[in-house]
């Protein structure tokens, strides 16, 4: 038999991770402000999981200025995309092999 | 039994993130209910208006031009001192309404979600605005309650993107009835009250019931 969590990825365990992904799949483009107030987290509780997902290649940062105040946004790339899409099935089919 | 219901839980998670990132969810079912009572209020008075000037009119054959140009310049102006104040008043009431709903989830009421729906409601709503005014300045009357419906409902149908789905109804509802009162003129006060007021009651009503309650 397949082992049915194989297609889970350890990179969205976390709550915050899968957070940020779920925001970024349906928002095109999100500011760290706004993803903080939405899962209601810390400054650097969210950077340091914005940067593991960040250096996995799944989210794509870009740097901006609003006057003098730096304006991060986000938005989900391709690969993110997909990975995200696959723990979601892998996630959908173990619920179904459960019932 | 948890290591089953844990997956569960995080799909919830991610279609809760999901929902609420996007679509501003708080508007709350008085809104629609106080905006619609507001509307049937603001119809009466026009209602009123009207009559009292068709009755005064209809009895006095042999005024002059000056003095009946003179009245139906002050019963314009009246109906939009009575429109102005039927919009501001629903709009203020259902502002208070989603205010106190924010309040009462706990989500801020001026986010990214709730800009996104204002400008996406009040971009359709202005063009309409813009198209009735010069309909008014080219004397075309009969023509504002339908604009009015018809580019409300174009706004609400644009907005249920992004907040709850079904105000979409409520958009294709007064749509119908904006088309309706193209070809039924004359009756545009009925179309508007049974607009603006019967059907925002009834989606309001609907909405408290399965959202709120």
């Amino acid at each position: 038999m397949k082992n049915p969590i194989e297609n889970l990825n350890k990179i969205f365990d976390s709550r915050i991770r899968l957070g940020v992904m779920s925001i970024l799949m349906v928002n095109e483009e999100v500011s760290f402000n706004d993803l903080k107030q939405m899962m209601e987290v810390t400054d650097g509780n969210l950077a340091s999981h914005i940067v593991n997902l960040e250096e996995n290649g799944f989210i794509k940062v870009h740097k901006g200025f609003i006057g003098r105040k730096t304006n991060t946004t986000y938005s989900i790339t391709k690969a993110g995309e997909k990975a995200f899409k696959e723990h979601i099935e892998a996630l959908e089919n173990m619920i179904k092999g459960v019932r | 039994m948890d290591s089953q219901h844990q997956p569960l839980e995080t799909l919830q998670d991610i279609k809760r993130m999901m929902e609420r990132s996007s679509r501003f969810i708080s508007l709350s079912g008085w809104s629609g209910i106080s905006a619609g009572i507001c509307a049937l209020m603001g119809a009466w008075a026009a209602y009123l208006r009207l009559k009292g000037f068709l009755v005064y009119h209809s009895g006095r054959t042999h005024q002059g031009i000056y003095a009946e140009e003179s009245a139906s310049y002050n019963l314009f102006i009246d109906l939009m001192i009575i429109a102005a104040i039927t919009f501001a008043a629903a709009l203020i009431s259902a502002f208070f309404f989603t205010y106190i709903r924010t309040r009462r989830n706990g989500v801020p009421m001026w986010d990214r979600t709730v800009q996104r729906l204002a400008w996406n409601t009040i971009l359709p709503m202005a063009v309409g605005g813009i198209v009735i005014l010069r309909a008014l300045e080219l004397g075309y009357y009969e023509m504002v309650a339908p604009g009015c419906l018809i580019f409300y409902g174009l706004a609400l149908v644009n907005a249920s993107k992004y907040t709850l789905g079904e105000v979409r109804y409520l958009g294709y509802g007064q749509i119908i009835l904006g088309i309706l009162n193209l070809w039924i003129i004359n009756e545009g006060l009925y179309f508007w009250a049974a607009g603006f007021g019967i059907l925002h009651i009834v989606y309001g009503a609907v909405m408290w019931w399965k959202y709120e309650r």
